[in-house]
This record gives structure tokens, C-alpha cells and sequence, in this order.
């Protein structure tokens, strides 16, 4: 198989794997008792009978389960993610909105769980049994045992309230007024606790999981030749063992895409993070059933564009890997 | 003479140092931005069709009502310059405002009042504040004629806060949804102090200053902006460190008492009188046995309110022991109060017919709560039940509807609430006791309770304009539903709002901040 066959088989299976989140959650969804009417009436701490039967009426829920489906389904492939029925705006409004931040806050964290978490697995692997090497174990531990809301909140007591660096909630600092460093600076001022904290789950992993790597390669014989050649070992370490052991690490971190934009959503709800997460809470929260299936619609396509460009990378890193994509 | 001539020198210093900081304490400054929260996601801004308090907030700013009301319950002009209750009660005449103008500078009439009446009436859930209104004439371009099919004294509070906001009908009467309107969350006009300059969904609520608003120099503030932070604790720092100035609608009890040791910043629970929330532990008087109203009552005596309010609530809420807030001109509090008494509950409960088997259960009974913050009560009341020989299972809910659904279809034995009066009896407490309204939804009688004499005084008092005679007929219905125990009130949900000293004119009337911030200012 060559690569176009490749890819195209790949795009029909994403399609397929779209069509399957849609019509399951939508199922899934319909089948829990209660519906957005009822989550209307606790907005406004008051129901009344003929109000709600007239929301059920504008929204077609009053319609038999596959009609209701089978209108969706048409919308979509149209192109037309539909209204949200909490929160009367478009979809693809709501999420387009919402998707630059949550972008923003997912890559970054990635990013930087990836560099911190490499750079401490090739420190540590280096010494497998000093302090450092304890050091980074210890915090690996403490990175993925501790809860992500928690970390976010002891980081804000002690950043934000106790020596206030930075801001305590949101995006941005709306009274700010000025050019565009200024709002650059904002944002940034304001990205790095939810950054820092998002991150520090998939420090903890990565870290690791390069350590290991790394070991593993700083034991291979071509490794032993290079330094018999008179080779110092931080060239060794850096420009050739390296590129070996970011493999597992790479598949680690296109695995764990879903787990981060997970992650997110606490992430986000904590910092009150303008982003895709805290939407989709609440609209899971809240049964609006277009907005959930049109982020699911996205989190499915951001996916598996993620593992494309996972394995495109693995291809880049590791050229062993060729023909197929 | 010189010593009379220093006395009196003396007094004319004090007297001016007196009046001068006086008359500096009263100046409010102009300008500056107010930045408060909100505690949710805002659906939409529409406050003529979204009821809620979430909405109130931004909705009270962009919106104003024909009335308003001061801390003291006494109705204030607003949109209405004047009003008029007939002889009999039947029609209210409303004199409005003559320079009012909409945000596009449209002028508010008569017509938009008897426009925005209709959609109320037609998509707000709380149908008792309207329903009497059978029609709105309007003789001239000022003044609005409310023609009432009974006496309906409730009709004074709902003309205030976020319960009548005045919506241009050139705007909102082209023939679409009101519920879904397109311009309920953008470009709104509206007919309050402030304007809208943006509304990011999820992030903020951003209002300025209506230049053209109908009252003189008012309002004072340039700008509001109502960050949306949904966690509390981060709330709390928020107002902490300074970035935000006021938060109301704050119930928690820990960060309340955490933010009372805060200098800079007072926290107080005056000013939610109108709002009107009560916790209750709602009892199924249709099935089980808490059909029996002598198992109702040992419930309630088995039930311990100081533990609730000294435990649970750790000292921030107060005692409530009707179905009317405590903070109503209607409250009475001479009514029977369950203080704890495990033999009284053991004797009733024996009397009921329910004996003790040999582990000493008498019977079975589930509670479901509808917030997550009744979760403790529940758990509370599992354990006191313990005692009396009740077993009960805590059934949590997996969200709202879940448990909306089992409260609406009555398929409950026990289960905690909050619910708010908003205002008048008339609006907010007759929809549990009405035995007209047991019917299939939550938050209208799921009780089940039906006392054709409650119903006949409900009705009674709905109608009696007289202050006195209507007191008199709440306090009899405060008396009846406190010994049948439909439900069993506790306490009143602590709300709080917490502002920097910063703030002059904060909003602590009968609203709380779900009134016009138009006389709230910012101390430099």
C-alpha cells in the first residue's frame, strides 16, 4: 500500500469513527431521564408546565428518538452544527469562540510537559541511582497522584493570593488597554498557572518514560563505540541518543492527547479558562445536546488529526518507520 | 465674652467639620469601573424571559422596571413616576417617566409596558405574578392602565427588580421566538442605566453607562464588568486579592467566614429579603409513610436545626421555620419549631402504629437532595432518623433532571431543597402549597399536600390588598402548614455578598444585586 491508499483509508476510517461518536452519544444521551427543559427551569429556580412543554416544542424534542436523529445527522453532514439550546447561539459559534483557548492552554502544556519531561529523563537516565534521578521519580509520583483541581487551587493560594504574581481567574484582564504586547503579556500572565498546572500530570509520565529510553540507549553498543571514539558524553547523550529515545515519548504524547484536553476541562473550571472544556461540562450539565455532540464532533477530528501528526512525527524522529502512514 | 465667644467659635467648627465630612460621606464620586462576578453561565440577557439570578444581575443593569424597592419594602418610583391602585383594587394606573429612551434612543411608552406585560406573561415560568392581568391599556404615549380580573397585591413587587423589565417592543415584537430572540444575547437594548458593550459567553458580562438614562447624573460608575467565575474558591480569591470588587449570591459557608476576617472587604447577608431563599426537607405526603402526618412530625423532632445551623452551616445561616423567609414583611415566627425531642418522635412514631422490629428499624425511607450543597443535610438527617429507628438510604442524583424528574413524578419518600420566595408569597411560596398545583413537574406542589383550607386562605390573601388583614391570613397559613409538615423548614440559605470598602451604595435593598447598580459608586 502506498501512502495516498494509506491516507485514504485513513480518512474513511475518521469518517466512520465520527459518524459512530454521534450517533452513540446522541443515544446516550436521549436515554438519561430528563432533558435541556428541565435544566431551563433550574436557570430560572421556577418550572411551569405549559413553558416547558413550549422550550421541548421549539427544540423538536418533542419528536420520536430517530426523527430527532436523523435530523442531526442531516445538519451535520451539511456542515451545520445547529444552536445550542441553552445558550442560543450557534455551534460552530460557540465552539470557535471557545477553541483558541482551550488550543492554547492544550499545546502549550504539551509542549512544556515534553521539554521539562525530556530534559529530567536525560538528566536522570544519566545517573540512574543519584539524587536527581530520586528526585525526578519523586515528582513524577506527586505529579500524577495529586488531582489536577488541587494542584490548580494550591497553586493559586500560593501564587495568586499569598505572593500575587499572577492573576486568579480568566484569560484576560479586560480593563487592560493598549497594543498588542500588552494583551501578549496579559494572556501570558495569565496562561501560566493553568499551563504549569495541566502540565504537571504529563511531566510526570514523560519524565519517566524518557528516563527509561534513555537508559535503554545510553546501554546500545553504538553508544559504547561513540565514546571509545573519543566522543564526550554530551554529544553523545544529546545529538545521538536523544533522537532514539524520544520515540516511546512521542507515541506517549500522541496517546495521551485525549487525556490532556480531559484534563483540561478541571484545568479550565478552576482558572475559569474561557475555553472548549468548561463548555463541554456544561453542556454536558446542562443536556444541550448540539453543543456536546458538536465539541465531541471536534475533540473526535482534533484527535485524529493529533495521531496523523503523531505518526508523521514518529516518521520524522525515527526514519526505520517508512511506507505506510 | 472671649470664652463665650470660644465656645461658640468652637461649636461653629465642629459644626462645620461635622457637615462638610457629611456632605463628603453622601457626595458619591463619578466614574471608575465596577468589577464583580457572576457565579454562572449566563444563558441570556433577556430578564423578561429568563428568570433566574444569573441573569438578574446583568439584567437589572440593561433592563429597568416601573418600580423599585428600598431595603424597607417600600415600593420607590422608577420607570413610573407614579402610580395608583384603584378603590377596588382592580386597576393599577402606572405614570410613567417622560424622557425616558431606550439604548438606541427610542422613547419608552406605554406601549412597550403593555408589550413587555404580554411576553411575560407568555414565556416567564412564574405565571402567579402576571395572571391576574387581563389587559394593559394605554390611554396615552405615558401612561399604562394594568386592568386586573381580581384584587392582586403581589403585583407591586413583581413591577420591581428583574421580575418586569420594560423590553423595547420595536425590537423584540417582530414576530419571533422571545424565548430564542437572536438579540437576547447580542446587540440588547434595553431601557436601564447601563448599555451593553459585551457579552463573552463563558468570560464576561461587560455594561457601560447609558449617557441619556432617564434619572440626572446617574448612573455613577462608567463601567460594570461582571466576570463569569464559576468555582467559588477561586472567587474568593479573587475578591481577596483585589481583582474583583463585590460577588454576590456567595453561600458557602467556610469561604463566608473565611472572607468576614478579610480588612478591606464586608461581607454581609443583608439585602436577599426579596429573593428569599429557604432550605427544606420536603416529605411525600401522598405515599409511604410519610403519609401520616405524625411521622412527618417526628421527623421534624427527630431532626436537629442547631446541629444544621451550627454544624453544617457553621454559623452564616438563620433559623427559618416556614415556608416565608424570615426577611418578609409576612414572616411569622409564632408557629410550632420541632426543638429536638427523640421521646416525643419515639411516642409518635409508636402512635402512627410503626413499632420497632427486633434491630429496632421501623421502616424504610429514601432522601435525595437537588443541590450538591444538601448532600450534608442528608447525610445529617440519615444519622438522626438512625435514632428514632427510621433507616434511611441517601439516593445522590447524577444531575438535575435526574433528580428533577423523580421530585416531578413524585417518586420520593425524603429529599432537600432550596427554594426562593421571590417576593411575594403570591409569586413564590403559594406554588408548594397550592393543591392545584400538584401536578407533574418540580418546584409545584410534589408534596402532594392538598388542605382545602390553606387553598381558601392562599386564594384569600392572594387577593386582600389590605396589609393588615393579609398579614393576619399568612400568619394562620404559616400556623396550618407548620403543624401538617408538607415540608420541614430549617434555615435560610445563607446568601452573602461580599464587596470592597471601596464601594459606596452598595446593592444591599431587597434585590440584593439583582437591582440597578445606578447609585452604587466607587470611593476614590
Amino acid at each position: 500500500m502506498n501512502f495516498l491508499q494509506s491516507f485514504i483509508t485513513r480518512v474513511f476510517y475518521a469518517a466512520t469513527l465520527l459518524l459512530a461518536v454521534l450517533v452513540l452519544n446522541f443515544s446516550l444521551i436521549h436515554l438519561a431521564p430528563g432533558d435541556v427543559a428541565d435544566t431551563i427551569a433550574q436557570s430560572m429556580g421556577g418550572a411551569d408546565a405549559t413553558v416547558m412543554a413550549e422550550i421541548r416544542a421549539d427544540y423538536g424534542l418533542d419528536q420520536p428518538y430517530i426523527i430527532q436523529l436523523g435530523s442531526y445527522i442531516g445538519k451535520v453532514m451539511q456542515m451545520d452544527l445547529g444552536y445550542s439550546f441553552f445558550y442560543n447561539e450557534s455551534v460552530t459559534d460557540l465552539i470557535l469562540q471557545r477553541l483558541p483557548a482551550t488550543l492554547l492552554l492544550v499545546v502549550l502544556a504539551q509542549i512544556l510537559a515534553l521539554f521539562i519531561g525530556v530534559l529530567l529523563g536525560v538528566i536522570s537516565a544519566q545517573n540512574p541511582n543519584g539524587l536527581i534521578s530520586h528526585f525526578v521519580t519523586f515528582l513524577a509520583l506527586f505529579g500524577y497522584a495529586a488531582p489536577v483541581f488541587w494542584t490548580g487551587i494550591l497553586l493559586l493560594i500560593g501564587f495568586s493570593l499569598n505572593i500575587h504574581w499572577f492573576p486568579v481567574a480568566g484569560m484576560r484582564e479586560v480593563t487592560v488597554s493598549g497594543g498588542f504586547w500588552v494583551h501578549f503579556v496579559d494572556v501570558v500572565r495569565h496562561l501560566v498557572l493553568p499551563m504549569l498546572t495541566l502540565s504537571s500530570i504529563f511531566i510526570a509520565l514523560y519524565s519517566r518514560q524518557s528516563r527509561t529510553a534513555m537508559i535503554h540507549e545510553l546501554e546500545s553498543d553504538y553508544v559504547r563505540t561513540a565514546i571509545a571514539k573519543g566522543l564526550s558524553q554530551r554529544a553523545v547523550v544529546y545529538r545521538h541518543a536523544l533522537k532514539n529515545s524520544l520515540s516511546p515519548v512521542i507515541t506517549l504524547a500522541g496517546l495521551q492527547f485525549s487525556a490532556v484536553i480531559s484534563g483540561a476541562v478541571l484545568v479550565e473550571t478552576v482558572f475559569s479558562w474561557p475555553g472548549l472544556g468548561t463548555l463541554a461540562f456544561q453542556s454536558i450539565i446542562a443536556r444541550d445536546t448540539p453543543t456536546i455532540l458538536g465539541i465531541l464532533f471536534f475533540s473526535t477530528l482534533v484527535v485524529v488529526v493529533g495521531n496523523l501528526l503523531t505518526d508523521l512525527a514518529l516518521r520524522l524522529v525515527n526514519p526505520r518507520i517508512k511506507g505506510t502512514v | 465674652m472671649k470664652k463665650t465667644l470660644n465656645v461658640l467659635s468652637a461649636g461653629v467648627l465642629i459644626c462645620s467639620v461635622a457637615l462638610a465630612s457629611s456632605l463628603t460621606a453622601e457626595t458619591p464620586t463619578r466614574g471608575g469601573t465596577l468589577i464583580a462576578t457572576l457565579n454562572s453561565n449566563v444563558r441570556n440577557l433577556n430578564s423578561a424571559v429568563q428568570s433566574g439570578t444569573v441573569t438578574g444581575f446583568p439584567g437589572a443593569q440593561l433592563f429597568a422596571s416601573p418600580l423599585r424597592y428600598d431595603e424597607n419594602w417600600t415600593p420607590q418610583p422608577y420607570l413610573a413616576e407614579s402610580w395608583n391602585v384603584s378603590e377596588d383594587g382592580l386597576t393599577v394606573t402606572l405614570n410613567l417617566v417622560k424622557n425616558a429612551t431606550f439604548h438606541d434612543g427610542h422613547p419608552i411608552t406605554s406601549s412597550d409596558v403593555a408589550f413587555s406585560v404580554k411576553v411575560i406573561q407568555e414565556n416567564h415560568p412564574f405565571k402567579s405574578m402576571f395572571a391576574p392581568v387581563a389587559s394593559v391599556g394605554t390611554p396615552d404615549e405615558h401612561t399604562a392602565v394594568l386592568n386586573l380580573s381580581q384584587p392582586h397585591p403581589a403585583l407591586m413587587l413583581a413591577m420591581s427588580g428583574q421580575l418586569m423589565s420594560i423590553i423595547p417592543e420595536h425590537i423584540y415584537g417582530d414576530g419571533q421566538n422571545p424565548k430564542t430572540h437572536p438579540r437576547n444575547n447580542k446587540d440588547v437594548i434595553g431601557s436601564g442605566p447601563f448599555k451593553l458593550v459585551e457579552f463573552k459567553n463563558g468570560e464576561h458580562v461587560i455594561v457601560e453607562r447609558y449617557d441619556d438614562f432617564f434619572l440626572e447624573g446617574r448612573p455613577y460608575l462608567d463601567r460594570i464588568v461582571m466576570r463569569i467565575i464559576t468555582d467559588p474558591s477561586a472567587r474568593a480569591i479573587a475578591l481577596e486579592n483585589g481583582e474583583v470588587h463585590m460577588s454576590g449570591f456567595e453561600s458557602q459557608a467556610r469561604i463566608i467566614n473565611r472572607l468576614k476576617k478579610v480588612d478591606h472587604l464586608t461581607t454581609t447577608s443583608e439585602g436577599y429579603g426579596a429573593i428569599g431563599p429557604l432550605d427544606w426537607l420536603a416529605m411525600n405526603t401522598t405515599k409511604g409513610p410519610t403519609a401520616d402526618v405524625r411521622v412527618r412530625q417526628a421527623i421534624a423532632y427527630a431532626v436537629d436545626k442547631n446541629f444544621i445551623l451550627k454544624a453544617i452551616m457553621q454559623g452564616t445561616a438563620i433559623e427559618a421555620s416556614t415556608g416565608i423567609h424570615p426577611d418578609s414583611p409576612f414572616y411569622t415566627s409564632d408557629v410550632e419549631t420541632y426543638p429536638l425531642d427523640l421521646d416525643k418522635a419515639n411516642a409518635l412514631l409508636d402512635e402512627a402504629g410503626f413499632s420497632k422490629d427486633g434491630d429496632g428499624t421501623r421502616f424504610g425511607l429514601t432522601i435525595d437532595f437537588g443541590w450538591p450543597a444538601l448532600k450534608p443535610h442528608s447525610e445529617y438527617v440519615k444519622a438522626a432518623l438512625r435514632k428514632v429507628g427510621i433507616d434511611v438510604t441517601v439516593r445522590a442524583s447524577a444531575d438535575f433532571p435526574t433528580w428533577a424528574k423523580r421530585m416531578g413524578d413524585m417518586d420520593f419518600d425524603l429529599s432537600w431543597d432550596t427554594v426562593f420566595n421571590w417576593g411575594d408569597p403570591v409569586i413564590g411560596v403559594h406554588r408548594t402549597y397550592l393543591s392545584s398545583n400538584i401536578a407533574k413537574g418540580v418546584w409545584s406542589n410534589t408534596q402532594g399536600y392538598a388542605n382545602a383550607r390553606v387553598d381558601g386562605i392562599l386564594a384569600a390573601a392572594g387577593r386582600e390588598n389590605d396589609p393588615a388583614k393579609r398579614k393576619a391570613l399568612y400568619a394562620e397559613f404559616q400556623q396550618i402548614i407548620a403543624n401538617e409538615l408538607p415540608l420541614y423548614v430549617t434555615n435560610a440559605l445563607p446568601y452573602h455578598t461580599v464587596y470592597s470598602n471601596k464601594i459606596g451604595n452598595p446593592p444591599l435593598g431587597i434585590w440584593a444585586t439583582s437591582s440597578p447598580l445606578d447609585r452604587t459608586y466607587l470611593k476614590q
